[in-house]
């Protein structure tokens, strides 16, 4: 998937689900910055409701190579982000998202767990929370979840994502979400390659 | 600079030759500023004009003639700018009936940015336009202690509109919306507020309340605020013959009995506490004060309600003693 | 320079190049970006000699605003919704005034039933208070406008209102061009205001007008705010020869050349509907688009040149002037009276509910075919089921009333 959408739409659209407080908006705005630096044109946007943390958010991106002119919401997504794996339950989580589209959900169990069926979903696992308690000592799962959405559909490069988190984030902060975003991406090759072993086994 | 005290009448007006020129009032002067000037249409006998030209022209004195007004709806403004007539010598700017204390915190803000700080300002209001709707914009002003010397002139009511009750009438006062109707006796006990005490609670460098009855306490109030910088609140009785039902040429004995009674209690205080009261010479029965006005005159004839006049006396009382209004020496 | 950037902290840092010298603002959900940049860019020493005031309600702050420009100052404030209403009295105040502020209004509705979602009625509300009234359509025009508003405001002493959708461009993250101190001063000479607060010059500014000067007074004014049509047209003129952009003007036409049927909106709608243009015309339909950017003063003779070609028009509100039809659909109607111009009245998108590339191919698409009504207000998105429900309960409720 680059910034094309596979029917020959001019953007790919991604949307963000979880809870206030986990960076879901920040996600969103951080892949735009991305696309940016790459020369796309991309816009962030996310939907709200009155501040609280706990609540659930939903933030969108659209990456395209024209400028992008609208700011209607995005109800078709090439991608879905699950932030909080406790937010699978929420009706409506899954709507419009383009069959084949990938659904990438931060978990530590395989996908084949999750007890998602009746999907056409192209469905991605990435423990990302433990990946960033590792680094940062707190659940943060963002940044892991942005370098899997590049590995897996290279909306965006890891560097030009990483260049992104570093001019957000400062010093420490800027360099573990860094680490993590590079962690998030080798997880996503990894799962590649195992689905074309799988393939090839199969 | 000898401390005078004169006990005869008169000896509290302006002008006065018998006194050290340096103690003469900004008024006495050939060269006062004359801030708001003759031809204006106030009612005659009205106190809020003899405050408004007493507390200008001593601002003008004090702030070497360095000095703006935001002035909110009301009487003062009503009477002193019928287009295509102005009765101002002054800068001056008509806010709207809440927010004097705003557009003046605004003006103060942009002469800052400006660099033009050096030019001070005063803000202007009745007792609707501060108590009432202006509370809210007034309690910013004060909290942000914004740079402005805000003066209300208190007459207690909303008189321009008619004579309608506002948070600073009195108890049992007549006005148009409390009658003393059916078993009413004029405006209920237990209302109102005091703006004073609001303010010293805000903590302002000054604050302080004064009358049209003592002209030389008055502008040396106003003397002492244009000295200062930081949000500053004055609070002025002045009767109005219209609202009060007083004589127009009692106006500034009401007010002396006012003060006498302990049913005004004149102070001082900076930083939240009060630091000079205004002492009371020979105090007066509240009746005294009371029977001048037609606003109180329910009160009085047969039966009248003395146990209200008892009642207002009581509060009276409870005031003196509160601000320590008879201790020591008489000022 | 081109920058991934929110909104709002683009027109933060554009007002702050437009050295303003007192900000006074309250927060309102969808604003709260704005001011909080500029609190944190003039505390930064990034916009010169400001001051900002933290005021105590949107009353306070337009009332502010009032006061810093009234003693000679470039003032600015921003607002949504209940806060535009909360300082409603103060609006006049300073288009009678003639006091050149500028506010941004971050589009939001009007409660009761309170909701902090995009729509336009609280503009709307405000439409006759004597204030301009500008409508970006995106964030990059959204940012060249303010410093627009800022060069008519003072060229006509005539306050300003910048008009940008809530959430939906506030809180969008795109490339946006902020204009630099260079290109903003070559487009805003220092302040000189019509009157001031002077020891100098002493005068009093805000007398008692009575029956015999009023209606001089209202009928100048009425001139005035005409003459911002002209004025409009020429600070966006040389807002282009400063930046080489093109935004701002009276109205943007989209595809209007042979267009049949045209669709007429504010704000960022506009850019949904460039590309459902776009999509139709490549179905051969012959449609177009005219964005309104200056709604006050209406640009009666713009507007009336450029739908006076096309058989039908449908007017696309974002707010309902409730008993009585439309604002926007309103001053369409009486442009092209005497026209044989269909004009459709349509309203959606009220309280958030976004106006979707689906609702405006098929509004154009029934307008063209002639399914779409003209003789009333079509509210193009209701969820019919929903209303008619609570219609019955209300009717159930009526009876046992009785």
């Amino acid at each position: 998937m680059s910034a094309s959408g596979a029917d020959g739409r001019t953007a790919v659209e991604v949307r963000f689900h979880g809870r206030g407080g986990q960076g879901v908006v920040t996600a969103a705005e951080l892949l735009s910055v991305a696309a940016f630096a790459q020369g796309l044109a991309a816009q962030a946007i996310p939907s709200f409701g009155s501040e609280r943390t706990g609540a659930p958010v939903v933030a969108f991106c659209r990456v395209a190579h024209r400028p992008i002119r609208s700011h209607d919401p995005i109800t078709n997504p090439d991608a879905v982000i699950v932030q909080d794996p406790t937010m699978l339950q929420i009706p409506g989580i899954l709507d419009g998202l383009r069959p084949g589209g990938l659904l990438l959900v931060n978990s530590a169990r395989r996908p084949e767990d999750l007890g998602l069926t009746g999907t056409s979903a192209r469905l991605v696992t990435v423990p990302a929370s433990e990946l960033s308690r590792s680094r940062l000592g707190r659940p943060v799962p963002n940044t892991v979840l942005l370098g899997a959405l590049a590995g897996l559909t290279g909306i965006v490069s890891l560097s030009a994502l990483q260049e992104a988190i570093r001019s957000r984030f400062s010093g420490d902060a800027g360099e573990h979400n860094a680490a993590l975003a590079a962690d998030g991406h080798r997880v996503a090759h990894e799962t590649l390659a195992e689905g074309d072993s799988r393939a090839q086994a199969g | 600079m000898t401390e005078l005290k004169l006990y005869q009448v008169g000896t509290f007006a302006a002008g006065n030759r018998l006194l050290d020129p340096s103690q003469r009032t900004e008024q006495s002067h050939a060269g006062r500023a004359n801030s708001i000037t003759s031809g204006h249409r106030a009612c005659r006998g009205c106190g809020e004009a003899l405050g408004a030209r007493v507390v200008l022209d001593a601002a003008m004195r004090a702030s070497g003639g360095r000095m703006v007004t935001v002035n909110a709806t009301g009487c003062l403004e009503v009477f002193s700018t019928p287009y295509p007539e102005s009765a101002w010598r002054v800068p001056w700017l008509h806010s709207l009936f809440g927010n004097a204390a705003a557009v003046a915190s605004g003006v103060a803000a942009s002469l800052q940015a400006q660099g033009r700080d050096d030019i001070r300002v005063v803000a202007q209001a009745g007792d609707g336009g501060t108590v009432d709707i202006g509370i809210g914009c007034l309690s910013g002003m004060f909290e942000r202690n914004d740079d402005v010397l805000f003066v209300c002139y208190d007459n207690q009511g909303y008189m321009n509109t008619g004579v309608q009750r506002s948070g600073a009438t009195p108890a049992a006062a007549s006005t148009a919306t409390t009658r003393p109707v059916g078993s009413r006796v004029g405006n209920a006990f237990g209302t109102g507020k005091s703006l004073p005490v609001i303010a010293m609670a805000h903590e302002l460098p000054f604050v302080a309340t004064a009358t049209v009855a003592d002209l030389h306490d008055l502008e040396r109030k106003v003397v002492t605020a244009m000295g200062m910088h930081g949000a500053r609140y004055l609070h002025v009785l002045v009767p109005c013959p219209l609202g009060w039902g007083t004589s127009s040429a009692d106006t500034v004995r009401v007010a002396r009995l006012a003060v006498e009674s302990g049913f005004f209690p004149v102070f001082e205080a900076h930083d939240g506490e009060v630091t000079d009261v205004g002492r009371i010479r020979r105090q007066v029965p509240v009746a005294d004060y009371l029977r001048l006005q037609a606003r109180f005159a329910h009160l009085f004839g047969e039966p009248g309600h003395p146990d209200v006049v008892a009642r207002l006396q009581r509060q009276a009382d409870r005031s003196i003693a509160h601000f320590g209004l008879l201790e020591g020496e008489p000022s | 320079m081109l920058r991934q950037v929110e909104g709002s902290r683009a027109v933060a840092e554009t007002v702050a190049r437009c050295r303003p010298d007192v900000v006074a603002a309250y927060p309102i959900s969808p604003q709260t970006h704005i001011v909080e940049a500029l609190s944190d860019l003039v505390a930064e020493g990034r916009a010169g000699r400001c001051r900002f005031l933290m005021v105590e309600s949107e009353f306070g702050a337009m009332s502010a605003c009032i006061g810093a420009s009234a003693a000679g100052g470039r003032a600015y404030t921003a607002t949504a919704s209940q806060g535009l209403l909360f300082m409603a009295e103060a609006l006049p105040n300073a288009s009678g005034l003639r006091l050149p502020i500028v506010m941004t209004v971050a589009n939001r509705a009007l409660g009761a039933p309170i909701n902090i979602w995009n729509d336009h009625s609280d503009a709307m509300s405000q439409r006759d208070a004597g204030w301009i009234q500008l409508f970006a359509a995106s964030n990059q025009e959204a940012v060249d406008l303010h410093v627009q508003a800022f060069a008519v405001a003072e060229s006509l002493h005539v306050p300003v209102m910048v008009n940008m959708d809530g959430f939906v461009l506030t809180h969008a993250v795109e490339a946006i061009d902020v204009p630099d101190q260079e290109q903003v001063d070559a487009l805003l000479p220092p302040f000189r205001p019509l009157h001031v607060l002077d020891p100098e010059h002493p005068v009093t500014i805000g007398a008692m007008v009575g029956p015999e000067a009023f209606t001089e007074v209202k009928y100048l004014e009425a001139r005035r705010q005409l003459r911002a049509l002209d004025v409009v047209g020429e600070v966006a003129g040389r807002f282009h020869d400063v930046t080489g952009r093109r935004s701002g003007g009276l109205t943007s036409s989209y595809r209007l050349e042979d267009a049949d049927v045209v669709l007429v909106g504010l704000g960022s709608l506009l850019g949904t509907a460039a590309d459902v243009v776009d999509e139709l015309r490549d179905q051969g339909m012959a449609v177009g688009l005219l964005g309104v950017t200056c709604l006050r003063p209406w640009p009666f003779d713009e507007v009336r040149d450029t739908l006076a070609r096309a058989s039908r028009v449908v007017v696309l509100n974002r707010a309902v002037s409730v008993g009585a039809g439309t604002v926007l659909g309103g001053d369409v109607r009486l442009t092209l009276a005497g026209t044989p111009v269909v004009v459709h009245d349509v309203v959606s998108g009220l309280g958030g509910r976004p106006v979707t590339r689906d609702l405006l191919r098929r509004l154009l698409t029934d307008a063209a075919e002639g399914r779409l009504s003209d003789h009333e207000l079509v509210f193009a998105d209701l969820d019919e089921s929903l209303a008619a429900r609570a219609l019955e309960s209300e009717l159930d409720h009526e009876e046992v009333g009785r």
